[in-house]
Formats: structure tokens, C-alpha cells, sequence
């Protein structure tokens, strides 16, 4: 920041090594308490995310204890421990004996509001989604924001078809296995929802397709 | 710098209701009223800026003869700045749930105008003692605009408060007030009543003076 | 491309940075006496915005992996000098131009609107284009908030107003009013 321009003639003017000096020292000062705070504070809420996404993680696929982060590079997929900046990841839930339950996706897009993100379990033998859970969203209170407050709703994902593909129907007519009762007075979120998961699926079903072949 | 022989209690009270910085100033709104849609919100939200206004007083009016006056508000900035960002990392390590509602909202207390307000216009002209003093006012008047803000709002967007339900489930909630509009529209009303108080108080005294001018 | 018209809307529209996330309220209040001022003071934001976009990308990608917990003090530092010294440019090469918007420029720069810009598109992730995006809508919206206001406050000045209403309170509430007609907005794009 460039020094202020004195409004008042000192007659003891502070040289600009003074000034210098002066910012330097305060920024050094403020660089080490920050870093202290931050370094102390760090491991708790690294910890906090990782149980918060390890939880999201196993509510939407029943039966698994423990989770991996998969990446698709080189046209398969692949267990990473840090993903990179730009690449796209879902998480694999196993079982207590190893085995592997299914995929944890998570998906975003725009909702009535602002941007949906959420993570939604997935099957691949049974081609089903068995779990959603609304990450972040900031819907309507009281109408939109059914979409995670209103257990019905959320329930209509926890044994879905996806094929042909997912479908938002009005309140009370879901017929067959690939629909979703949408909520009333909030249709537009609602579809928001099954929106976000049917690109999501067209992104990834064909990859993890893939894995299950070899 | 000559210093007045001020009363403390006043130094503290004139920041709570007098000069009140939200409700008479109307200084450091900004970034407040977006959160102030819960009670629980509104007092975390005026909690961390108490800390950040009285810790900042502190500073700046205790290194007041070591800061060249060409940089000291850049040197004003650098100090609130780091108490925030100790505050964004504390909360989001204490309270998590919290911090997540509040968001990005912890940074912009560096963009509180009241803050560097108090710093400029106080801290830096008034003994350490004086400025944690009328510190601790400013922030109390603060935390308690904040408070009744989200209080209000919380009520009857919700019908609760602290998340207790108060009403009979008949009462169906005005949506509106814990949206966007309910923050504009409750403090304009909460503005008006202030002004309301103060006018009538005036009147009083304005009574009260002539009272006394007709008995002599 | 889809994603940059949904960002662009959301941040001129559905999101508006005044009247939905109650950023840049000073100048809101305090520069909408007249529709011409308020107008200028919109121009200046939007490029102000930009500026903090680039700088807040450059910062991002390039020192703030290292170190991530400097983010907030170098945010202030870097935007603010940026501006300070594009304001010394611009007096020197245009005067004219400065005169018609460097005045505002330092009444900006400590703005909240501009901080939260920078932070918020952090927080979101954009890359270098949708960052411009993002800040182009928001200055925009910004614009578009203070214009119509500074409309309103006009007609409001002739108008007999019960005297103790009249200033900030009776400002915030025609700003509620406003920002209830922009939630209209919401569900714009996903509609279809």
C-alpha cells in the first residue's frame, strides 16, 4: 500500500525508511500470529471436514465403513489420496470385509436460489441411486429447502431407478421405479435436484461402467 | 495530546445507545445484515467483531507513538486484518457448524467501516484505557443492534428464537423476514423507532427546560 | 459456455450483490442523492471490479497455494495499492476521465462489495474467465441496484414524507421493497 500523503506539515518528518520499516515490522508481526493461529488451529478443522465427508459419505451408501477417493485419468479409474485442482472425483465405499458397496457422487448445478451441490450414492450392478445428500444450498427457506429438511422427499432417493433416466413427477403420481415425487411449491428445486444427478450420471456411468468390467 | 478527564462511563455508554454505531451511525451495516437472519447468527456474527474491535482499540492505542502518521492507516488495516483472520480460523475450529452459516461473511468484518472508524477517530488519539473502554462500548452497542436484528427477524421468520420454538403451530411463519427484504425492512423500522425514542426524549428535556425557566 | 451466462445472471440478478447479500450498503445509502452521481459511481465499480478479479485470480493461482492463510491481508493489500496506482495513471493520462470517475475510486476500493467479490469468487473456485464474468455481472448489478434506487430517491424528494421517517430508515425499507421485486428473478434459469 502506498503511504498517505501527510495532511499536516511535522516538523519532525519520519524518513520513508522509517515508514518502511514500520509496515514491514507489522506485517511481520501480523504474518507470525496468523501463522501460529493457523497452524494450531488446522488439524481440528481438517479433522471436522474429513468426519463431515466421511459421514455425508456413508449415509448415502448403506453398508460401507470406509471410503476412497477415485479419479478417472487414462481412461480408467484410479485411488488417489490428494485429488488435483482440476479433476473430477468420486468416492468408492467399501464394506467392513473389503469389498466394494458402490460410488459416492457428488454433483452441483444451479437451483432456484443459487448453486445445489450435493452427493448421492450409487450402485452399479442394480443401475440405482440408494442415497442424496444436499451438501450445500441456499433455497428458499420453508419451501425450497425441503429438498434436504423434508424426509419424504429425500426417501424418494434412497431406492431409485436410473434408467431410462430420472424423472420429477407432480406429488403423489410417482408410478414407476425412475420417479420422484417433487415437492410441492417447490417444484423447481426439486427438479434442480434430479437434474444435477441424471448429468452427473451421464458424465459417469459410462466410466464407472468401465471398473466394473475389469 | 491533551487528555480530558473524561468520564468512563460514559466513554462506554455513549457507545451503546447515543452514538449507537448501527442504529444512529448507521456505519459497519454491510456485510452484517446478511447474517443477522437467526439470533444465534447475529451473536456470533457481533461476537466476532467485538473481539476484533476491542483487540484492534487495544493495539493501535497502545503503539500510537511508534506509528508514523503516513501509514498509519495502512498499518490500521494490517492489524484488523489479522485479528480476523485469527477469529475466521478460531470459529471455524470451535464452532464449525456456525462458521459454515456464516461463510464468507467473517472475512468482510475487515470492511466493517465502524472498526477503522473507531481506530482513526478514537484509538489513536486516547489513552489505552480510554480507547478499550469506548471500544467495549462501540462493540457492545454493535453486538446488541445485531442481536435485536436477528432476534426480530428470527421471531417472526420462524416463530422461534435460539431455535425454541415459541408459537403454537398455528402461527405460519413471514418467510420474508429471514430473506433478504426482512433485513432491509427491519432495520429501516428499527431506524425509525430509534429516531422516534430520541425525538421524544428531546421533547422531554426541551419540556423540562422551560419548566425551569418559567419557575425562576 | 452455459455455466458463464448462469454465473453472469446469478450475480446480476438472483444473487445481487446489494440486494441479496447487503454488500457495498454505504454507497448504496450514501451516493444515490442523484441519479447522474450514482450512475459514475456504478462505472467506477465495475471496473474497480475488474481489477480485483484479475488481481484475486493472479493472487489465487499463483502465492496463495503456498499460503493459503494470507489470503484476507494480501486481498486488501494487493486490490487496494492496484487501485491507488490506476488512479495515479489515469490522473496523469486522462484528467478528464479522471474527473468524471477517479473521484470515486478511493471511496471504493474500502468498499465491502469489492472484498466480498474477490472473496466470493475464492470461495467458488472460478478460473480466470468466469472470475471476469462473475465480476462483470456483480458491477453490473451493483449498477443496476444504485441506478434504480438513486431513480426512486428522486422522485421520493418532492414527495411529503412524515418527517421522521425521512433519510436512512425510509431508504432501507424502499431498498426492501427492491429487493423483494428482485427475488422475482429467482428460478430464472432454472425454469427451463
Amino acid at each position: 500500500m502506498k503511504p498517505q500523503t501527510p495532511q499536516t506539515v511535522n516538523a519532525t518528518e519520519p524518513g520513508s525508511a522509517r515508514l518502511v520499516a514500520t509496515l514491514g515490522f507489522a506485517g511481520l508481526l501480523s504474518g507470525l500470529i496468523i501463522v501460529t493461529v493457523f497452524e494450531v488451529t488446522l488439524p481440528t478443522i481438517t479433522a471436522y471436514k474429513a468426519k463431515i465427508l466421511q459421514e455425508a459419505v456413508f449415509k448415502v451408501l448403506p453398508g460401507s465403513t470406509r471410503l476412497q477417493r477415485l479419479v478417472y485419468r487414462e481412461e480408467k479409474l484410479a485411488v488417489v489420496e490428494e485429488v488435483g485442482k482440476e479433476e473430477e472425483f468420486v468416492f468408492g465405499g467399501y464394506n467392513p470385509e473389503g469389498a466394494l458397496v458402490g460410488y459416492a457422487i457428488p454433483g452441483s448445478g444451479p437451483g432456484f436460489q443459487d448453486i445445489i451441490s450435493l452427493l448421492y450414492g450409487y450402485l452399479p450392478i442394480q443401475r440405482k441411486v440408494v442415497g442424496m445428500e444436499i451438501l450445500e444450498s441456499r433455497e428458499t427457506p420453508g419451501l425450497g429447502d425441503k429438498i434436504y429438511k423434508d424426509a419424504a422427499f429425500v426417501a424418494n432417493f434412497d431406492a431409485l431407478s436410473i434408467d431410462p433416466e430420472i424423472v420429477a413427477v407432480k406429488m403423489g403420481s410417482k408410478s414407476a421405479p425412475n420417479e420422484v415425487d417433487a415437492i410441492t411449491g417447490a417444484t423447481i428445486s426439486s427438479k434442480a435436484v434430479v437434474r444435477i444427478i441424471n448429468q452427473a450420471n451421464q458424465q459417469w456411468l459410462q466410466r464407472l461402467k468401465i471398473q466394473q468390467g475389469e | 495530546m491533551p487528555e480530558k478527564k473524561r468520564d468512563t462511563y460514559q466513554e462506554f455508554i455513549k457507545g451503546l445507545w447515543r452514538d449507537n454505531p448501527a442504529f444512529v451511525q448507521v456505519l459497519g451495516m454491510c456485510p452484517m445484515l446478511a447474517v443477522t437472519n437467526s439470533a444465534v447468527n447475529a451473536l456470533v456474527m457481533g461476537g466476532a467483531t467485538f473481539f476484533v474491535l476491542v483487540a484492534s482499540s487495544f493495539f493501535v492505542s497502545s503503539l500510537k507513538n511508534w506509528i508514523p502518521k503516513q501509514v498509519r492507516i495502512s498499518t490500521y488495516i494490517i492489524i484488523i486484518a489479522t485479528f480476523v483472520t485469527v477469529t475466521d480460523f478460531t470459529l471455524q475450529a470451535l464452532m464449525p457448524v456456525v462458521h459454515k452459516e456464516l461463510g464468507a461473511f467473517i472475512p468482510l468484518i475487515v470492511a466493517n467501516c465502524m472498526i477503522l472508524g473507531r481506530q482513526e477517530a478514537f484509538a489513536s488519539r486516547n489513552s489505552v484505557r480510554l480507547a478499550v473502554v469506548d471500544a467495549l462500548g462501540m462493540a457492545s452497542g454493535f453486538l446488541f443492534a445485531l442481536f435485536s436484528l436477528g432476534a426480530v427477524r428470527e421471531l417472526l421468520g420462524e416463530g422461534a428464537l435460539f431455535g425454541f420454538k415459541l408459537f403454537s403451530d398455528d402461527f405460519e411463519p413471514w418467510v420474508i423476514m429471514i430473506l433478504p427484504p426482512g433485513g432491509f425492512i427491519t432495520l429501516g423500522l428499527l431506524l425509525l423507532l430509534f429516531n422516534w425514542l430520541k425525538e421524544r426524549k428531546d421533547r422531554l428535556v426541551a419540556q423540562l427546560d422551560e419548566m425551569e425557566i418559567e419557575a425562576r | 459456455m452455459n455455466e458463464l451466462v448462469w454465473i453472469f445472471i446469478s450475480a446480476l440478478l438472483i444473487n445481487n450483490f446489494v440486494l441479496a447479500y447487503f454488500l457495498g450498503l454505504c454507497p448504496f445509502l450514501g451516493v444515490s442523492q442523484r441519479l447522474e452521481t450514482a450512475f459514475r459511481l456504478g462505472l467506477a465499480t465495475i471496473f474497480v471490479m475488474l481489477i480485483t478479479a484479475l488481481c484475486a485470480w493472479f493472487l489465487n493461482t499463483y502465492i496463495l497455494v503456498h499460503a493459503p492463510y494470507l489470503r484476507l491481508i494480501s486481498f486488501i493489500v494487493v486490490i487496494a495499492s492496484t487501485v491507488q496506482f490506476i488512479e495515479m495513471v489515469i490522473k496523469k493520462m486522462s484528467p478528464g476521465l479522471f474527473r468524471a470517475l477517479g473521484i470515486f475510486l478511493p471511496l471504493i476500493t474500502t468498499n465491502c462489495a469489492i472484498l466480498g467479490l474477490a472473496i466470493f469468487a475464492t470461495n467458488k473456485g472460478y478460473g480466470f474467465i468466469e472470475g471476469m464474468v462473475y465480476a462483470l455481472g456483480a458491477g453490473l448489478g451493483f449498477t443496476l441496484a444504485l441506478v434504480l434506487m438513486a431513480g426512486i430517491r428522486e422522485e421520493t424528494e418532492l414527495a411529503e414524507v412524515p418527517r421522521l421517517i425521512k433519510g436512512t430508515a425510509m431508504n432501507l425499507i424502499i431498498a426492501g421493497i427492491l429487493s423483494m421485486a428482485f427475488m422475482g428473478f429467482a428460478g430464472l434459469f432454472s425454469a427451463a
